[in-house]
């Protein structure tokens, strides 16, 4: 397949997750949104690492990028049970999920 | 058009249609399953790639244990469609919706000329992404880092549990 196809579908994932965030107010939708746009990203990292080399010798080239791929993947996990406990906290104190609740510290 | 094509296809227009779903459902338990149904779809695309370990780590890690996760905390809150708070600002809505549609046009237009459009992408073959190949450069180039999110899981862990305890 042209690497065309891989960048115009990553972006398109990517957009979307940007949609998501930017008009959604449930948190936890935001949340998911931003994972669907690390995804994204991963997917464009894979793809990159397939890209047919000029040196076909070289049996190991690409690998780099899948290993961040397996690192972002890592990263996320972290990130998600830490967002997950914030977003409890928040439903603790106010009974929503509603991001638009969280506007106190404006003035 | 070959099954490799065919495949690719159908696995983008399934990933494509369910992120938007992820967005435009109204019940946050649809917007998870749809989600998960989206990471298979990249991870038929990690197969299609001969990626097979990120294949199976993406649907481990994301599939199997962070969207569970979402999910938990969805039916521990007892959220469902007539608890969704809706976006009552419609310009927000259009604003938002066009600004995606926006960028997406822009980088689109950017990226149609870039020097490695006609570049073709290796499927079905090449031995980068087995898992021979990853776990002897994890283990060997990348051993630091690989150490260091061990820490970073720990700190994790810790954190969630200190910012979740009542009363902290």
């Amino acid at each position: 397949m042209p690497v065309n196809y891989y960048i115009f579908l990553a972006l398109a994932l990517f957009c979307i997750g940007v949609v998501g965030v930017l008009t959604r107010r449930n948190a936890i939708i935001i949340f998911m949104c931003i994972e669907l746009m690390l995804n994204a990203a991963n997917l464009l990292l894979v793809a990159f690492s397939k890209l047919q080399t000029q040196t076909p010798n070289l049996a190991t080239a690409g690998s780099d990028a899948q290993i961040f791929v397996f690192f972002i993947m890592v990263v996320a996990a972290a990130e998600v049970t830490v967002g997950l406990a914030i977003i409890v906290m928040m439903y603790r104190n106010t009974h929503s999920v509603d991001v638009n609740f969280l506007n106190r510290l404006k003035n | 058009m070959s099954v490799t094509e065919i495949l690719f296809w159908f696995l983008s227009l399934l990933a494509l249609g369910s992120a938007i779903m992820v967005v435009a459902s109204k019940s946050p338990v649809h917007s998870i399953l749809f989600l998960i149904i989206t990471f298979f779809a990249i991870s038929g695309h990690y197969i299609l790639l001969n990626a097979q370990f990120l294949a199976i780590v993406n649907i481990i890690v994301y599939a199997g244990a962070i969207m569970v996760l979402f999910l938990f905390v969805v039916m521990l809150m007892n959220l469902n469609a007539e608890s969704e708070p809706l976006q009552k600002n419609k310009y927000l809505l259009y604003g938002g919706t066009i600004a995606g549609a926006s960028l997406l046009l822009v980088l689109v237009a950017a990226l149609k000329q870039s020097s490695v459009t006609g570049q073709m992408v290796e499927t079905n073959s090449g031995s980068v992404g087995l898992i021979e190949n990853l776990g002897k450069l994890l283990f060997t180039d990348y051993v630091f880092p690989f150490e260091i999110s061990s820490v970073l899981f720990l700190s994790a862990m810790i954190g969630a549990v200190v910012i979740s305890k009542k009363e902290a």
